[in-house]
């Protein structure tokens, strides 16, 4: 069980969020202009990335607000949390822990 | 009490005897024992079989390492317990506990014929036969083998017992409290920091409870814990937790322990849980789990009689009890000497101390005690053997040459035989935590390298020796954990004497006996009985990996999960491969530290408890009228209300016709609801929902559908428009977190430029539709300030008013295909209004109806209902409500995905109206539709039946089926395979009632 | 290939089991192969021996960044079906299940096939028409899978609780009978021991670090740890980490890899004759010939590869498990572990070529790969070697998330009304 940053509420238990999936996926502006291919990288492909990943998600029973964290995959740390609509925060060379 | 008990000292209490049972014979202990230590005291060494050759097998060591003294112990038929070591099972009066594993008996077991047969039973034996003929291995070969495996018999009977759990939060948790660890509390703890200190053992203590002579400052060592107990337990901030095992270390500081509250009380109070699980958060960890002998390779080292000298010390000195009479020690380490020094001091005769340690070894302050207590030591010794039947007899010894010859002494008569072959940092939990490990080549063993997770390890368990070194770190760890924490504190000192042992040790075969080929024959996992040979055998057969030699000959993966085995194994391939011990790795360690019981995990969350009810408004009443229930989510909803000795279609029949001839009532406070609201709402749902929701008027209400973003059917419900910026959206009832989820999702993260929010509403509401041509005249009587005239109140219209005097939200909407209202009012009054229709609708027959007529109701419309009819896999147009979409709209949730190759392909499967040709046959839900009857197996299955029911309304048979191109083939005959025989049908129209819905607009 | 058999066995106790040789080489690598298979798990490893067994090419090696079977293989509860719902899955998994009823004799390896029946349970009325849909289908494409009242499925299960006093009690289950388990490590060791004896390269603790490609895109090689080893044709079966190596080819697919934990308990004499699943209140149980209670949990909530998961995960199944067999609540857990499994949007796999030529990937196992081992090995051999898809894999291509063209097996069983 995992604790969680909430930008918004604080450190909260796993359990209080949902998972949201890779952050930083737009849904086109204009999906009627959007190729086959693009809809397929807008629906489905995501980096999985094994390492410092940025994902989303909801404190589904707190605040209800959606928020990005970036979180080391191999590790299941966090390295950071931030609001929805900000830009990922540098991180230190080397990363923390 | 037999003689084999000290007169005086340990912490036993002799003024309070116990009596037990053992394999049905009585036998009596004192308060204080375990079950293991009560039965050395009575001269028992066999306790156990193996799992493989069926062994006689004795208790190896004191403690959680324990692989060969197994038991059960049995309170009652349902409170019976396997596979517990009777080196951890504390005694109680009355205690009732049998060996396992053998039959008929444990002295005489026809099992041992494995042992027999052995030389054919070697590692792997069973990938290599039992493959002939092709079924034999299933109905042949594995049912005996099935059978003669396993260890205990499980409950016959569930488990009467209940187990709590609790959440935990503190600064610094201590896991052991032997000296590491009790330093370590009492520095973090006298620094003002909240302190958990958890210990497996009954009593605390740990190690110091198993020392003769120790002193800190100046008291003997277990008077100082005592002391130290007693000043942690008074303070406020500090938790004691006893019989409570840290048996996984979890991502975020995150604990898992485990509390035996009853397991040792003769007599439990049933309201007492028998475990406790807690989930500790801890800023920061203390491990202080200590180290584990190890035994020797040798053979004949699984004889009953052959123990661990750790262990031996132990029952001596904290049970007292001698654990033999005459004893050899085999000491590959320099602790093994140390250990005699207590034994013979305690009048036990000790016949030689074999010094096996390599010829390079360093002699230490153990050796030097037992010189100087005058013990016969064989210098340059081996053991050759052990021998005995169920119990040693007498120790083959050999000496060795200089040039590495062994040739044999003596053989020795002997009762026990105690052997250390060094100590193995328990390095459990800090490698759960994901915390490296790195060989250490002094220690010959695995210590703690880089952290993963805010935890120290502190004492044996890092390899810390002797007793004043290993309070010292505990204490600073303990200061740095509380200073971590934001209590600056300073490391307590202590000045301790012990008779601290050297460090060295033997991983592996011992070394004057390695170079053998084969290898001489020698049990490295007691429990699994494997061997040095089974070792040397997944080498030869090209098992270099351990994970590929532990998984070949499954050492380590017994109940101790390889504790006493582990380095061995790892020290014995090193060696056979020429390779390092560090270098060949090691396995991963994984939770629990011991095992754990599942009812512990599982806690209060059984019966009603394991996941909430939801109940609706009509529940009690429902109950009250023995109506029967289904689960919906969570929810309980009502599927039918029996009269009577009805049967469930004789009860939906009638359910059926009282709505279609007069009126019902169903309560539909299940169904999700939200409210959206703002300047943008309606803009917000044109987006959301396929349809056009700014052309809604307000006082109106619409069908929608809502897709995902691949285009298929997700939730649908009515959306009525309560103003110009306010929607009451409903949804399916298990749709109702997801949808609302969803929303928040698009709100928040896509649409930000859009003015709206939205708030759940479903348990704010409770919903009685009113459904049938009389369903008017009910609510005539009742509901007050609203014109329900249709012309006032037309079908999908929307009123505000009251009801019994109760604020009313009224929707006239229908998914019965009848005149129909859904009663809206705050969940409070849901009872009471409920109660309110029923009584105002007597005059006119009313009904209640459930889940199972609303289904009948819906179906005969051609209703769908999103998730029975529909898959997920589904489009609009496949489920045949495509006209709900705007066609104008630029966008909405899921447009673009409609337009993706296969969702506009030919042949999709679209839903239809499926009549059999016989009207009196009902067709099976999930039934599949082909195209000519009675094809042979495979066949091309077109469809299938997503709801069939027997329609009373129309006296025959009706069903909704998708079928692949299903709206082309109107007319046409096709057949639902069946085993009995395939059912012709017709495809016709999904409404099979009213199609023109003039009962709903009257 | 040394025989295997009661007579060998026989034979070599004689000689203090000294004959025995190794049974696969520790390969080293060689400058080239005809192809490489990346993983060495039982859908790797059997890939490579379909490719020697089946179609000739014996220059191959198969890499692996472990151990063999280290992996899903070893991880896995080992519960073996094929009773899916859409046609394409039935085919695929009842090619794969017919393989396995005489895998140990193909190899030579007892992998300790036993049909021992598999039990899915409905706890609600959903769940009956969902699991009724999967019969019918199912006998329409010659997959057994029969209905059973919770009174049979009790006497097939005597520790079954079919009471009313749970929270969802059992309405009823599909049991096919030619479902069961095997043993998980076998199966990697019987093809690698196989697959050696036909000169496949078995390479071990070799870790791809690159994937090289020619002017015109096609594959040429492989970087890994040990060097870079050439070859036209690049298989890649490396489940959960399939995101990884294909990422170096520029290849982006749509996986998503999560923990998935299970557990045993220590072990009891037999009772527990079959396995059961739930997929409503989420809990799998059989019993292994050893004895240990098998049950497998649920994924955790985010992707992760630190096979590893959360407590709670673990306490939920047990939950479940306690409930529905309740005489095992005073049992113990053993021994708790995860694994990392690669999810496709549809939950069904890929097994298919790549838009990089010579390039082919055979991933998106989920939760459900090792029942298809020889089966996918089997269909992903041919589709290496024949450059295009054998007829049972030809749907699960990477394409069809493009297209809408799913096969999914999870949206027709999840959706509650």
């Amino acid at each position: 069980m995992l604790i969680i940053d909430c930008p918004y509420c604080g450190p909260r238990p796993e359990p209080e969020f949902a998972h949201g999936g890779q952050a930083h996926v737009a849904r086109p502006a204009d999906p009627s202009q959007a190729t086959d291919q693009e809809w397929l990288e807008f629906l489905y492909l995501r980096h999985n990335t094994r390492g410092v990943f940025a994902e989303r998600w909801r404190h589904a029973r707190g605040c209800g607000r959606f928020f990005n964290a970036l979180r080391d995959t191999t590790t299941d740390h966090f390295l950071a949390t931030y609001r929805a609509g900000e830009k990922p925060p540098v991180l230190p060379a080397g990363g923390a822990r | 009490m037999s003689a084999l008990r000290t007169a005086a000292g340990g912490r036993i209490d002799r003024t309070q005897r116990l009596t037990f049972t053992f394999d049905g014979r009585r036998y009596q202990g004192f308060a204080g024992d375990t079950l293991a230590s009560a039965l050395l005291a009575n001269g028992v060494h066999l306790m156990g079989r193996s799992f493989k050759y069926h062994r006689p097998r004795g208790v190896l060591g004191a403690g959680a390492e324990e692989p060969n003294a197994l038991v059960t112990v049995n309170r009652d038929i349902a409170r019976h317990t396997p596979n517990l070591r009777a080196t951890q099972v504390e005694l109680y009066d009355g205690l009732v506990a049998e060996s396992q594993h053998r039959w008929p008996s444990l002295t005489f077991d026809v099992g041992a014929i494995n042992n027999l047969l052995s030389p054919f039973l070697p590692a792997g034996f069973y990938n290599k036969t039992f493959m002939w003929p092709r079924s034999a291995w299933h109905k042949v070969w594995e049912p005996p083998i099935r059978a003669a495996a396993g260890l205990g018999v499980a409950p016959t009977l569930p488990d009467p017992d209940r187990y709590a759990q609790q959440f935990a939060h503190c600064d610094v948790l201590v896991v052991g409290a032997g000296p590491a660890g009790l330093a370590a509390a009492l520095a973090a703890a006298t620094a003002g920091a909240r302190v958990i200190l958890c210990d497996e053992q009954a009593e605390m203590g740990g190690s110091l409870l198993s020392e003769r002579d120790a002193t800190i400052d100046g008291q003997p060592a277990a008077a100082w814990a005592d002391a130290t107990l007693a000043r942690l337990a008074a303070m406020k901030r500090v938790r004691l937790l006893p019989r409570t095992t840290a048996f996984g270390y979890f991502p975020h500081n995150n604990i898992g322990l485990s509390e035996r509250i009853t397991e040792h009380l003769a007599q439990p109070s049933p309201s007492a849980p028998r475990e406790r699980m807690w989930q500790v958060r801890a800023h920061e960890v203390v491990i202080a789990t200590g180290a584990i002998e190890r035994p020797l390779l040798f053979p004949g080292n699984d004889l009953p009689g052959v123990m661990l000298a750790s262990a031996a010390r132990t029952y001596l000195n904290r049970y007292g009890v001698r654990v033999g009479t005459r004893a050899v020690i085999a000491a590959g380490s320099d602790s093994a000497f140390a250990a005699a020094v207590d034994l013979a001091a305690a009048g036990i005769q000790i016949a030689a101390i074999a010094d096996v340690r390599a010829p390079n070894a360093v002699d230490g302050p153990g050796l030097a005690a037992a010189r100087a207590a005058g013990l016969p030591i064989r210098s340059s010794a081996t053991v050759l053997a052990a021998t005995g039947k169920l119990r040693i007899a007498a120790v083959k010894l050999g000496s060795v040459a200089s040039n590495g010859n062994v040739s044999p002494t003596e053989t020795l008569a002997c009762d026990v035989l105690l052997m250390s072959g060094g100590f193995t940092p328990s390095v459990h939990l800090h490698s759960q935590s994901r915390g490296k490990l790195a060989f250490n080549e002094e220690l010959g063993a695995f210590v703690p390298a880089a952290t993963a997770e805010r935890s120290r390890s502190v004492g044996s368990c890092r390899g810390i020796n002797g007793l004043a070194a290993s309070l010292e770190d505990g204490a600073v760890a303990g200061a740095a954990a509380a200073t971590a924490t934001g209590h600056a504190a300073t490391a307590p000192r202590f000045v301790a004497s012990a008779l601290d042992a050297g460090i060295d040790g033997v991983p592996g075969a011992l070394p004057q006996l390695a170079a053998a080929i084969p290898p001489a024959k020698a049990f490295v996992d007691f429990q699994n009985d494997v061997t040095t040979r089974d070792l040397a055998l997944a080498r030869r057969e090209g098992f270099e990996s351990i994970e590929h030699i532990k998984r070949y000959t499954t050492t380590g993966m017994a109940t101790d999960q390889g504790k006493t085995s582990g380095l061995n194994a790892l020290g014995f391939v090193a060696a056979e491969s020429d390779r390092r011990i560090g270098e060949v790795g090691l396995t991963t360690y994984r939770m629990p530290y011991t095992p754990v019981t599942f009812g512990a995990f599982a806690g209060f969350a059984r019966g009603d408890q394991f996941d909430p009810v939801r109940k609706t408004p009509s529940h009690d009443w429902t109950v009250a009228r023995g109506g029967v229930f289904e689960d919906v989510g969570m929810w309980k909803r009502t599927r039918f209300f029996p009269l009577g000795r009805e049967d469930m279609h004789a009860a939906v029949d009638r359910e059926c016709l009282g709505v279609r001839n007069s009126v019902g009532m169903f309560d539909a406070s299940t169904l999700g609801k939200i409210e959206v609201v703002g300047k943008d709402a309606a803009e917000f749902l044109n987006r959301f929902y396929v349809n056009n929701w700014s052309s809604l008027a307000p006082g109106r209400s619409r069908y929608g559908i809502l897709l995902r973003d691949d285009g298929f059917v997700y939730d649908d419900g009515v959306i009525g428009r309560l103003a110009a910026d306010r929607f009451h959206v409903t949804t399916t009832t298990g749709g109702a977190a997801r949808v609302f989820g969803m929303m928040e999702d698009y709100i928040q993260t896509e649409w930000t430029d859009l003015s709206v929010w939205i708030t759940s509403t479903t348990e704010q509401w409770s919903v009685v539709a009113v459904q049938g041509p009389r369903a008017r005249d009910v609510l005539t009587k009742l509901v007050t300030g609203i014109d329900l005239s249709p012309t006032a109140l037309p079908h999908m219209a929307i009123a505000h008013g009251e009801i019994c005097g109760i604020p009313l939200m009224l929707f006239r909407v229908s998914f019965s295909g009848e005149l129909g209202f859904e009663v809206n009012v705050p969940a409070d009054y849901g009872t009471l209004v409920w109660e309110a229709i029923h009584d105002a609708g007597q005059e006119f027959g009313i009904t209640p109806y459930g889940t199972e007529a609303m289904h009948v109701l819906r179906a005969e419309k051609g209703y769908i209902i999103v998730g029975q009819d529909t898959d997920g896999t589904m489009t609009p147009d496949d489920a045949a409500v495509a006209w709900a979409i705007g066609k104008t709209k630029p966008d909405f949730i899921g447009k673009r995905g409609l337009e993706r190759p296969a969702l506009k392909a030919a042949g999709r499967k679209q839903l239809v109206g499926l009549q059999t040709v016989d009207p009196k046959v009902v067709l099976e839900e999930g039934a599949q539709v082909v195209v000519t009857a009675n094809q042979p197996v495979p066949y091309v299955m077109i469809g299938y039946v997503t709801s069939s029911y027997h329609s009373a309304a129309l006296g025959r048979s009706i069903a909704l089926a998708a079928v692949a191109d299903g709206r082309a083939r109107m007319g046409e005959i096709l057949y639902v395979a069946m085993p009995g025989g395939d059912i012709p049908v017709k495809i016709v129209s999904p409404v099979f009632y009213d199609p023109q819905g003039a009962r709903i607009n009257v | 290939m040394q025989k295997f058999s009661a007579w060998s066995l026989f034979k070599e106790a004689f000689g203090g089991h000294q004959g025995w040789k190794s049974q696969y080489r520790r390969a080293t690598p060689k400058a080239e192969y005809d192809a490489i298979i990346v993983g060495g798990g039982g859908h790797g490893l059997g890939a490579a021996y379909y490719l020697a067994a089946e179609h000739g090419l014996t220059n191959i090696a198969v890499v692996e960044k472990g151990w063999i079977g280290g992996g899903n293989t070893g991880r896995n509860t080992t519960i073996i079906r094929s009773n899916y719902l859409f046609d394409e899955s039935a085919r695929l998994y009842d090619h794969s299940l017919k393989m396995w009823e005489d895998l140990s004799q193909v190899l030579n390896y007892n992998v300790m096939f036993s049909p021992r029946g598999v039990m899915m349970l409905a706890h609600t009325v959903h769940d009956m028409q969902v699991i009724k849909r999967h019969v019918h289908a199912n006998r329409g494409n010659g997959v057994d899978n029969e209905w059973l009242s919770p009174e049979q499925a009790k006497e097939f299960c005597p520790i079954l609780n079919v009471e009313q006093n749970i929270r969802y009690p059992v309405l009823g289950a599909a049991l096919q009978r030619r479902g069961g388990t095997a043993r998980h490590d076998t199966v990697a060791w019987g093809y690698a021991r196989a697959a050696d004896a036909l000169g496949v390269d078995i390479i071990e603790n070799c870790e791809v670090t690159g994937i090289r490609r020619d002017a015109q895109g096609a594959v040429e090689g492989i970087e890994t740890t040990r060097g870079y080893i050439r070859s036209r044709k690049v298989g890649v079966s490396a489940a959960g980490h399939t995101s990884v190596v294909l990422g170096y080819a520029g290849i982006k697919l749509p996986l998503e890899s999560f923990p998935l934990q299970a557990l045993v308990s220590e072990p009891v004499k037999p009772i527990m004759p079959c396995v059961v699943m739930s997929n409503t209140i989420h809990a799998y149980m059989s019993q292994s010939d050893k004895g240990e209670l098998v049950i497998g949990a649920g994924t955790d909530a985010y992707n992760s590869y630190t096979q590893r998961g959360g407590l709670h995960i673990s306490a939920h199944t047990l939950e479940s498990i306690c409930e529905l067999f309740p005489v095992v609540r005073r049992l113990k857990m053993l021994r708790n572990w995860g694994g990392i499994v690669d999810t496709t949007p549809d939950r069904s796999p890929i097994i298919a070529k790549t838009p990089v030529k010579g390039l082919y990937v055979n991933c998106g196992w989920g939760t459900g790969g090792f029942k298809a081992t020889p089966g996918s090995a089997h269909v992903f051999a041919w589709t290496i070697a024949n450059d295009e898809p054998h007829p049972i894999n030809a749907p699960f291509t990477i394409e069809r998330f493009r297209d809408g063209l799913l096969i999914d097996e999870a949206a027709a069983a999840a959706v509650a009304h």
